[in-house]
Parts: C-alpha cells; sequence; structure tokens
C-alpha cells in the first residue's frame, strides 16, 4: 500500500522535519519513506508545503504529491486554502491542528490540538508553539503504518535530552487522541 | 535509515575513501560537501579538505591532487559547473580519474535553482564519463562505484555523475550504507604507479605541454579508446557491486519491462521512478510500455538503447534538457541509433514536475504517432508548455 501525504504550514513550523521523521519512522517499520520539501522562496511565515510518501513496496517516483490520502494542516488558518485541499482523494482524511474538526465534504476531517500540546510540554521557541512533532504523532496515528515505540524512536533520535523528552511525549499525546 | 541525496553522496564518498575534496559551495550542492566537511573534521574520513576561492580552482585542486595518486572527490551544479569549465575538459582530456557529483540544476539566465540536466549535458564531450542517478541509494552506491570505474586500468578517466535538484538532492529516501570492508574489498586503494600521469616533486616534469599535429590525434584516440573500454568496466562494476551490496546496479542502462514493449520510453533522472510508474498503469490499461533508463550518457548506450527498442513500434524520448536549434539532447543523440523512430519529447524544463500521467500521456502520443504513419523525425513536444508562463496548473510550491 501507498500511501501519499502533503504537509501544510508556515515557514518556520518545522513541517520538512515533521516530514522527514515521517519517512524515517516508515523505515524504521521495514517500510519505505520518502520526503520531498516544496524548495521556492522560503520565507519565516510564508504559507510551504512538503510531501511525503509511506509504502510496502520500493517508492520509485519522485514527482510531488498532487493527489493526497492525507493532509496534515498545521496552521489552522491555511485549512480553507485552496491549495491545502486540491487533489485530496475521496475518503481521504484532512488532520488539522485546532480545537475543531472543519467540515469539507467527501473528507473525513479530524483535529488535533498541536498548539496546546507544544505548549504543555514546553515547547515554544521565540513566541511561536513548535508543532511538527505534535503533528507528526498525530499524522502517524492517522497513516495506520507507523506504531508508538517508532514514533517515540525516530523523536528520540533526532533531539537528545531533555528537548528530545519534551517532543517525545508532545508526539506521543498528539497520538493518542489523533482520530479519525 | 533515510538519508537525502547529498548526504547520500556524502556517506558514498567517505565509503570509498576518498583523500582530497575541495570545492566551492553552491545551491542545491551544498550539502554535500558540508558532510565531507564534518567527516573530515570529526576525523571519520581521514585527509584533506581544501577550502577554495571558486569552482574553477576547486577542481585545479582535484586535478593536482589525482595526478598526484590520490583520491579526489568535488561536487558542483549549474554555474559553478560553467565556472569551471575549462578545468573539466583539462581533466578529462588530460586523462585524471577522479569523481565529482553534479547536482542538476536549470542554467541561468533567469534565475532558478531547480532541476534540469542541460549543466551536465553541456560537458559531454570534455572525456569524462557521464552517468545520472535515479534515486538517494543509487546516489550512493554510484558515488562508490565512479571511482571503480575511473581508477580501473582499462579506463583512466574521470567520472561525473549527476542527481536530480531537489527531487534527488533534498529529497529524503531509504538508504542502506555498504559495511565499510565491503566497500574496501569492492574499491582498493588506488595504485599509483596505474596513471597515465603520475605527477612526483621529486621528478619534476611538464605534462600537457605544447602538441603538435603530428601526435594530438594520437593523444585524443587513446582517450576515445578509454572510453569505449569503459562500457565493459561499467557493466563489471555493476555487477561486482550489486553481487557484494545484494541491490541490483544498472550498468550504462536500466531496462524496465522492455523486453515485449510496443512503446519504450527512454528517459534519465530521478524521473525515471515516474516513468516506470506510468508504464505499470499503461500496462494496467492494455498498452505494453516499458522504460529504457539511460544511467550513462558517456559513454553513450548505444547498443544497449538499439536492443532495448528493437520489437517496439514507438520510441519516446524525453528530455529534461535542450540543446537550442537542434533539440532535446538525449532524443538528438538516440536519434543518430534508432533512427526516425525517435519522437522527441522535452519536459520539466527549470524544474517542472513531470509526473507519472504526464509519461502515460507522452507514451501514447508516440504510439499514435507511430500509427498514424506520421514520420516521427521531427515530432517534438513540449510537453504542458503553457501558453503563458503565469497560467495555473504548476508544481506546487515551486
Amino acid at each position: 500500500m501507498l500511501l501519499e501525504i502533503r504537509l501544510r504550514g508556515r515557514g518556520g513550523q518545522g513541517i520538512v522535519t515533521a516530514s522527514e521523521m515521517l519517512a524515517d519512522a516508515a523505515v524504521e517499520e521495514g517500510r519505505y519513506g520518502q520526503s520531498i520539501p516544496a524548495f521556492g522562496a522560503e520565507r519565516r511565515g510564508a504559507p510551504v508545503a512538503a510531501s511525503a510518501r509511506v509504502s510496502d513496496s520500493p517508492i520509485r517516483r519522485h514527482s510531488l504529491v498532487y493527489s493526497p490520502d492525507i493532509v496534515g494542516v498545521f496552521e489552522r488558518q491555511l485549512a480553507g486554502d485552496p491549495e491545502t485541499l486540491v487533489g485530496i482523494k475521496g475518503g481521504g482524511i484532512l488532520l488539522v491542528n485546532g480545537r475543531s474538526a472543519p467540515d469539507v465534504p467527501g473528507v473525513r476531517c479530524a483535529a488535533v490540538d498541536a498548539t496546546a500540546i507544544a505548549v504543555e510540554n514546553g515547547l515554544v521557541v521565540a513566541g511561536w508553539a513548535v508543532v511538527n512533532t505534535a503533528m507528526l504523532g498525530a499524522i502517524s496515528k492517522a497513516s495506520g503504518m507507523v506504531g508508538r515505540a517508532t514514533l517515540e524512536k525516530v523523536v528520540r533520535r533526532r533531539w537528545r535530552g531533555e528537548l528530545g523528552e519534551r517532543n517525545v511525549r508532545a508526539a506521543l499525546a498528539a497520538y493518542e487522541v489523533a482520530g479519525p | 535509515m533515510i538519508a537525502t541525496g547529498n548526504h547520500a553522496v556524502a556517506y558514498g564518498v567517505r565509503s570509498a575513501r576518498a583523500e582530497v575534496v575541495a570545492a566551492y559551495p553552491i545551491t542545491p550542492q551544498t550539502q554535500i560537501v558540508e558532510k565531507l566537511s564534518e567527516f573530515m573534521a570529526s576525523g571519520e574520513m581521514r585527509g584533506r579538505y581544501i577550502r577554495v576561492e571558486s569552482e574553477h580552482s576547486a577542481l585545479s585542486a582535484c586535478y593536482g591532487a589525482a595526478a598526484c595518486g590520490a583520491r579526489a572527490f568535488t561536487a558542483t551544479s549549474s554555474q559553478g559547473l560553467l565556472y569551471m569549465n575549462e578545468m573539466v575538459f583539462w581533466t578529462g582530456l588530460g586523462r585524471i580519474p577522479m569523481v565529482m557529483a553534479v547536482v542538476n540544476r536549470t542554467l541561468a539566465p533567469p534565475w532558478s535553482i531547480w532541476n534540469e540536466h542541460t549543466d551536465q549535458l553541456a560537458q559531454r564531450d570534455a572525456g569524462w564519463i557521464s552517468m545520472i542517478c535515479e534515486s538517494v541509494q543509487e546516489a550512493y552506491d554510484t558515488s562508490i562505484m565512479a571511482f571503480r570505474v575511473a581508477e580501473d586500468a582499462e579506463v583512466m578517466q574521470p567520472v561525473m555523475f549527476g542527481l536530480d535538484a531537489f527531487s534527488l538532492s533534498h529529497t529524503a529516501e531509504r538508504l542502506d550504507l555498504m559495511p565499510q570492508e565491503d566497500a574496501d574489498a569492492f574499491l582498493p586503494r588506488l595504485d599509483p604507479s596505474m596513471l597515465p600521469v603520475l605527477m612526483d616533486t621529486r621528478s619534476p616534469a611538464t605534462y600537457g605541454n605544447l602538441t603538435g599535429p603530428d601526435a594530438m590525434m594520437e593523444v585524443r584516440s587513446a582517450i576515445r579508446d578509454a572510453l569505449e573500454r569503459s562500457k565493459r568496466v561499467i557493466e563489471e562494476a555493476a555487477g561486482a557491486f550489486g553481487r557484494a551490496s545484494g541491490r541490483r546496479q544498472a550498468g550504462l542502462v536500466e531496462d524496465y519491462r522492455c523486453g515485449d514493449a510496443e512503446v519504450v520510453i527512454v528517459v534519465a533522472g530521478a524521473s525515471s521512478g515516474d516513468a516506470k510508474d506510468a508504464a505499470d498503469a499503461l500496462r494496467d490499461q492494455g498498452t505494453r510500455a516499458g522504460v529504457l533508463r539511460m544511467k550513462a550518457v558517456r559513454p553513450f548506450p548505444s547498443e544497449a538503447i538499439v536492443r532495448a527498442v528493437g520489437g517496439a513500434k514507438a520510441v519516446a524520448v524525453v528530455d529534461r534538457d535542450y540543446s537550442f536549434g537542434m533539440g532535446g539532447i538525449l532524443a538528438t543523440e538516440a536519434a543518430s541509433v534508432v533512427g526516425g523512430r525517435a519522437a522527441r519529447y522535452v519536459a520539466g524544463l527549470g524544474g517542472r514536475d513531470i509526473r507519472p500521467e504526464d509519461f502515460m500521456g507522452m507514451a501514447a502520443d508516440a504510439l499514435r504517432a507511430a500509427e498514424s504513419g506520421d514520420p516521427a523525425q521531427g515530432h517534438e513536444v513540449w510537453w504542458g508548455l503553457r501558453r503563458s508562463p503565469s497560467a495555473p496548473g504548476g508544481q506546487g510550491g515551486a
């Protein structure tokens, strides 16, 4: 099975890091993973996207994701942006950082309050809640291809010490509550 | 583990135990030499990292190091490759067995950082063996194999290999590293006495001095012969690396389902995987499609192309490059061996994505042209060309 995932957020929110960790987790599970950043004139705060694929078989293609099975939105305001949802598969999953899920016909919508989880775990840099590990946890759960222990392992591999532990707690908290 | 294409190249150069790295940073290549400088600084690689003021100097330093018997590596991209152009020819025509990674990036103007193959293909007449990779894993594998090919006594020519900007250089994929003892067994230490030119400060001599018309053709024919012999050496290296790694390797080409194909897509680089997915999808719809991926562009795999497209009704050559006033470079060269059957498609210039659906469309178009009896010669399509450059439907985020 091949799952195609689009991550949507703002420059500085760590969507590329999240998509790499998702690919890493898939490989850790004995599967295949791919993370493709969309590079442009990146600026902190500007809308950005990344593509990721997880699969049971080798991933050969390198084009970006146009028909995602899952869209993860790191910044609530971008949920309504046409570029966020374009091409999403019927019955696909829209996972939004927020307190309530939006309502999009034909799409399974879910919310995870990644911002609150990040703040609770002290993941705030220069006034920004760093939501990427919480969103990673939620997307991992939604993918059905990444287990809890693997999630914990790839997050801990990325950051050491106390910072690593805070990120692990955020990822696991989101993993627990994420639907749908 | 996972790694980006850039880091995979750095891991490969570490596995190959390169002794001298000289480089100048340029997007999107910089991560390769950054990582190598970290390996050198930490002692994971033993050797010398030479910081230089330009790409011309980077390749000059590698030239000198390799001519003195060291295993030398550099990496560059687009404008940087152009800036080292004079030394590219010095290194190739001077028979210096070193290795260079080229992150294939569009040439300016207008300024661009995205992928295109014209930068590397524009250097094809310099006496280098020239290859283009499809995946992160292949970028790592090729980083090791390239040294073995370059240093083979039958070859002794430099090797450059390309990887597509961003869609390989910055894309992270699964990567399996080769145990160091396996890499060492595959790639023994360079024996300097085998070099066509060995510079020795204890025995000073000049090389490349004024050569008259009475000798130059013979000098050139030695390089011609080396590139011809490299075809066999490349296949042997791919076979040996495949056995050592357990990962099947492409030599000059990769033949994907061409055997019974009615239409063959000829392509190089990172989007070859999209072409394979397209071939599978076409077969599901009842069209027998295959992909001939060109791993090597120099030496040009003429025989392999002829073999692969043998029974096909249509051939669609897809170029992510262009020679103005003539056509796609690979299509022009393929046409020289398969004749008028090669329908030419120019796609993905400046980094525009080529999706599996695009390859399906090109294959169908080539079949249509062949079946309608249109002479395919001169059938050149700029795939997805828009009437207005700002029209929507392009690559997301780019």
